[in-house]
């Protein structure tokens, strides 16, 4: 098999359109995952039943569930009864959601980390729950996080392709696309390359995060 | 539980003079099969300062953290100046308080913690403000300028902008004094302040105690080993064994001439 220059070129444009959707898709997936799933984590330390029974039993199901059935699910039979959703919107929130019930395990060991004490003396100071929650344990249990978390945005990034089931085609999904149509590799080989390129310095990021962030 | 022989003596009420601010009335508190306090009562009369000795386990620690709310009483009462802690009294009867009774009453009280527990995400002067601004309602600026006077009085009046971290443990537990006494609290609790302290930074805690408690009519209710402190500061000593108060007095009369053999024992290992 020759390498041919051509057909990198032919796929440049599909390339660019499937770049923007990974980067979307990872960007707002993010957004959704990192603020759910701090609301589960909270939700789970709730002393009412009511509230943490449910959502222990939601984030068991997602996270023990496949997100290809979860994208599925949210694309063709959502709609039946709810909202339908573009194939992009719906690949944000499958990630987001999937990914959320992860990142409440990773909240909740911070919130776990975060010594007696602390609690004890927000209590002795007689500060508010919302307080103790916003001022003292959630910024010290955060910033031992960020490196976890930062691990699930690249996990995040290479789950993306999933979405192309749906129709959303990343980047993955457009060369996929592109070489079954001609009967090439180029095209795979370029996001292959690119996956590292965006993943790598992502990792070495964090790592610089984790040195600065935790002592 | 325990079969002690003394039980039913009667132990001389500490508020000799001035209004009683503190009372437990039959307070109950196991953990798990074990009974820490078995029927405690006893009270603390405002202005007074306290100091509760006696072996390790014998319940004085839980007597602060009852006081804090940190943990609950299983059977009992306890009593904060006209308020119940523990209850709060509806249409005529007691029931068990709720939170926001809790925190009416608690207001009261500010702690001193063994491990100084200070905020390490915030810097010392917003460590002492943040809950005179949201708990109580200061401005920022009223905060801020009680918040520098405190640490003048502990002597760090040139750390308000150091992180905790930076600070020596002795510094840390100073910082953690003003920050409990910025809510002008009536009763303060010293869990075994110095216990943590490399022994070159006991002084300059002690120091600042003594100042507080010779200065200010604060009442004070102290569990700690040092029987130099609590000598020099207290007006009642408690001797505490199994849950209960078996001896209580004048510093000058339990250190000196203690009359239950529990105490003398205790006070020969720790003296």
């Amino acid at each position: 098999m020759n390498w041919n220059w051509s057909h990198v070129d032919d796929f440049m444009p599909l390339f660019w359109d499937g770049v923007e959707l990974t980067l979307k898709a990872l960007f707002f997936g993010t957004l959704i995952a990192f603020s759910l799933g701090l609301v589960w984590a909270i939700a789970q330390r709730s002393e009412k039943k009511w509230i943490r029974w449910p959502v222990t039993v939601f984030t068991e199901f997602i996270r023990n569930t496949p997100l290809l059935v979860q994208l599925f699910f949210l694309f063709y039979v959502v709609p039946e009864w709810g909202p339908s959703m573009s194939p992009l919107t719906t690949g944000i929130v499958g990630l987001g959601l999937h990914y959320s019930t992860y990142t409440s395990e990773v909240y909740r060991a911070g919130i776990e980390g975060v010594p007696d004490g602390q609690w004890e003396a927000a209590t002795a100071l007689s500060l508010s729950k919302r307080r103790t929650w916003t001022a003292v344990i959630l910024p010290q249990a955060v910033r031992r996080v960020i490196p976890a978390l930062g691990n699930y945005v690249i996990i995040m990034l290479k789950e993306s392709p999933q979405m192309a089931a749906i129709g959303a085609l990343d980047m993955l999904g457009q060369a996929q696309g592109y070489s079954q149509a001609t009967f090439t590799y180029e095209a795979i080989s370029v996001v292959g390359v690119a996956f590292i390129v965006i993943a790598y310095p992502a990792s070495v990021l964090l790592r610089v995060l984790e040195r600065r962030l935790v002592r | 539980m325990s079969a002690d022989s003394s039980t039913s003596q009667e132990i001389p009420n500490p508020a000799v003079d001035g209004s009683e601010l503190i009372r437990f009335d039959k307070v109950v508190k196991r953990y798990g099969s074990n009974t820490v306090l078995d029927e405690l009562d006893f009270s603390v009369a405002s202005g007074k300062h306290v100091t509760l000795i006696g072996p390790s386990g014998s319940g004085k620690t839980t007597i602060l953290r009852l006081l804090m709310t940190l943990v609950k009483p299983d059977e009992g009462t306890i009593k904060v100046g006209d308020n119940y802690l523990t209850h709060e009294e509806r249409n005529g009867k007691l029931v068990p308080a709720g939170e926001k009774h809790v925190r009416e009453v608690r207001k009261n009280i500010g702690m001193v913690f063994q491990q100084f527990n200070l905020f390490p995400n915030m810097k010392v002067l917003r460590n002492i403000t943040e809950a005179p601004v949201t708990v109580l309602g200061l401005s920022k600026d009223e905060a801020e300028q009680r918040a520098r006077e405190l640490l003048d009085l502990v002597g760090l009046g040139d750390r308000c902008d150091a992180y905790p971290s930076q600070l020596s443990g002795g510094q840390q537990q100073r910082v953690a004094i003003a920050r409990a006494l910025a809510m002008r609290p009536q009763v303060l609790l010293l869990d075994e302040v110095t216990s943590a302290l490399d022994p070159e930074l006991v002084a300059g805690v002690l120091d600042v105690l003594r100042d507080i408690a010779h200065t200010t009519d604060i009442t004070m209710l102290c569990v700690t080993h040092e029987m130099s402190f609590a000598r020099d500061i207290s007006d009642q000593v408690l001797m505490f064994d199994s849950g209960r108060v078996i001896e209580s007095g004048t510093p000058e009369k339990i250190f000196t001439e203690p009359e239950h053999e529990r105490t003398r024992e205790f006070l020969s290992a720790v003296l």
